[in-house]
């Protein structure tokens, strides 16, 4: 397809034994990826359609015999899914929201505005790259759960969720990279047009911007979907638990068809956004992204 | 903001008539200067506060409660070292790291060769390259704890998948998660299902910035398709290489979903890593001094590990 010289040739490739060899490889691969990516899913998908009885049985059936859909109606129901779904697009939501005004203004500031000890600023933000989220956890839960100087709880809150999630360097970085790097002759334009800065970002800078905003947001919004350590700790209240939480604290005691209903129907939204997006997805990974 | 347009000549009227004027007093220039700095400083102080809650101030915090006995609600008392002590004389302790540390070299082992060698035959195949791609991060994309729950059901040593595939080919079955001896490595193998994907496109990506040329003079040169590797592939990526394994480790002794979902820690202890052990001193035992004692060994290793990983990388962007 492509004439990209690769590790083989594409003489080798052309001679008989070389196309003979490159189908053996193909398929070999084919049906690797098909047992070790795919299958696990598909038996996720079909064990949650099968019956109690025929989900314990050995060996086990590769189609269901009868396709049961009690069991994702009955996850729907017993487990409370639209409930803790919603809490999770509220959490998933609201984070990326808050994520996109407040980190989208900082780094905005950072790379045009020249505020006072800004490299300080970023220096201290960056540094939080090196102190890796989750060895902090403890100290972080201390702080949510009773704010300096205010004394409030976030426990229980979707703010607890939403305002740590903005102090995301990552992302911030990956905005003031790009913002540095729009052309400063139509930035300064505006300023002689007489727009303020507000007017400059909201109506030059972030049109500009479309591609690392969307990257931005992908991140925020699968970073928060399937976070697990940080939502266990916020929400004891079991009403409020994002459905990553619930699912295990109610994985104890339920029939295991039901469980795994639930855990298909968890998976949909999080799948279904990378099959629409998989290009602009695979495209920023290797775009060297290193969140790897 | 209309104070800072009229200051600027804009119109060739304005520059005709500049000489006439005095330059602006110095307490005028101070004072824009000053509303400038408290415009950016407005765009600036949500995402600051934000840092300095949720970063900063935990940061110190870790430090400062590790030297405390600290119980939510009543004042802190200072207690010196016994914190670390305590925790240092926990049979989990050890425990804890042995188990963080094999997991963390089980995963570069099987989560690092695998990934590159399926980088390097994708990037041969000229087919179906978007089902590769998309096969391999679609695991990434299943929430973790979803991952974690269904290796748990394969490895059910009774009806799980892994054990009837075993059967299917006459071979033995193992107690996977479930056994003292085999637990870590069937968590590694979870980790490693799961997380592939990200790191097959990031060798990809570093696999097709090797100039065909290279391959072409070195095939020239009577290079075999082993030597090529060795001498073309790998030189090539090893940056990449090397930057993905340092995150891997940063990510790997952070590990706490699979075990704290697929085994609980059990059996015997044999899958507890430090996070789990943090999360149980603070949640379980309610002892946030000896928690933050935890973290703070664990940011000293990460740190150094993470101070390691930010030198490449800006090393490598000077270079380039």
């Amino acid at each position: 397809m492509s004439d990209v010289r690769t590790l083989v040739s594409p003489a080798t490739l052309a001679r008989p034994r070389g196309r003979a060899v490159y189908w053996s490889v193909f398929t070999g691969v084919v049906v690797l990826f098909t047992l070790a990516f795919l299958f696990p899913v598909y038996w996720m998908v079909t064990g949650a359609a099968k019956s109690p009885d025929e989900v314990a049985q050995t060996p086990p059936t590769l189609v269901p015999k009868h396709w049961h859909l009690s069991g994702y109606t009955d996850a729907w129901d017993l487990m409370q899914l639209p409930q803790h779904l919603w809490n999770t697009v509220v959490q998933a939501a609201g984070a990326w929201l808050f994520q996109l005004v407040l980190c989208t203004a900082a780094a905005y500031a950072l790379s045009r505005l020249r505020p006072a000890f800004g490299k300080v600023i970023l220096g201290g933000i960056l540094a939080t790259l090196m102190v890796p989220a989750q060895a902090l956890v403890v100290p972080k839960y201390l702080t949510v759960a009773d704010l300096p100087l205010i004394h409030t709880s976030l426990l229980n809150d979707p703010l607890g969720i939403w305002l740590p999630a903005v102090a995301n360097a990552f992302n911030l970085y990956l905005l003031k990279r790009f913002f540095d790097q729009l052309p400063r002759d139509v930035l300064e334009a505006a300023e002689i047009d007489g727009a303020g800065r507000l007017r400059t970002l909201w109506s030059i800078v972030l049109p500009m911007s479309r591609p690392v905003l969307g990257v931005v947001s992908i991140f925020a919004l699968v970073a928060v979907w399937q976070d697990f350590l940080w939502p266990l700790m916020v929400f004891s209240d079991t009403d409020k638990q994002p459905i990553s939480v619930a699912l295990v604290q109610l994985s104890q005691n339920i029939q295991l068809t039901v469980l795994i209903a639930a855990m298909v129907i968890a998976s949909i939204p999080m799948v279904a956004l990378f099959l629409v997006f998989q290009r602009h997805i695979i495209a920023g990974i290797s775009a060297g992204s290193t969140k790897g | 903001m209309t104070k800072t347009t009229a200051a600027r000549p804009t119109a060739p009227e304005a520059i005709a008539v500049r000489p006439v004027r005095t330059p602006p007093p110095v307490r005028d220039r101070r004072r824009r200067r000053l509303a400038d700095q408290a415009r950016a400083y407005a765009f600036l102080v949500g995402g600051l506060l934000c840092f300095a809650l949720f970063s900063w101030y935990p940061a110190i915090r870790a430090v400062v409660i590790a030297f405390q006995k600290y119980t939510p609600g009543s004042p802190p008392e200072w207690v010196g070292t016994a914190n670390f002590t305590r925790v240092l004389h926990d049979p989990e302790f050890t425990a804890a790291w042995r188990n963080t540390l094999t997991f963390t070299l089980l995963a570069l082992l099987i989560g690092f060769a695998v990934p590159f060698v399926l980088a390097l035959v994708l990037n041969e195949l000229r087919h179906a390259k978007a089902f590769f791609r998309v096969a391999v991060y679609l695991p990434v994309m299943i929430p973790p704890v979803v991952s974690a729950l269904l290796w748990k059901w394969f490895y059910d040593p009774g009806t799980g998948l892994a054990n009837e595939a075993l059967r299917f080919l006459h071979l033995p079955t193992s107690n996977w998660s479930n056994g003292a001896d085999t637990a870590l490595v069937s968590l590694v193998l979870v980790a490693t299902w799961a997380n592939m994907g990200g790191t097959v496109l990031i060798y990809l990506a570093a696999l097709q910035s090797i100039p065909g040329e290279l391959y072409e003079a070195a095939e020239l040169d009577g290079a075999n398709l082993l030597q090529r590797i060795r001498h073309v592939t790998i030189p090539q990526t090893r940056f990449v290489i090397l930057m993905l394994m340092l995150l891997q480790v940063i990510a790997t002794m952070q590990v706490f979903t699979e075990p704290f979902v697929i085994t609980g820690g059990g059996p015997e202890n044999a899958t507890v890593t430090v996070l789990y052990l943090i999360y149980k001193y603070a949640f379980l035992y309610n002892d946030f001094g000896g928690a933050c004692a935890l973290s703070v060994m664990l940011l000293l290793v990460l740190g150094a590990f993470s101070a390691l990983y930010l030198r490449l990388t800006r090393s490598s962007e000077e270079g380039a």
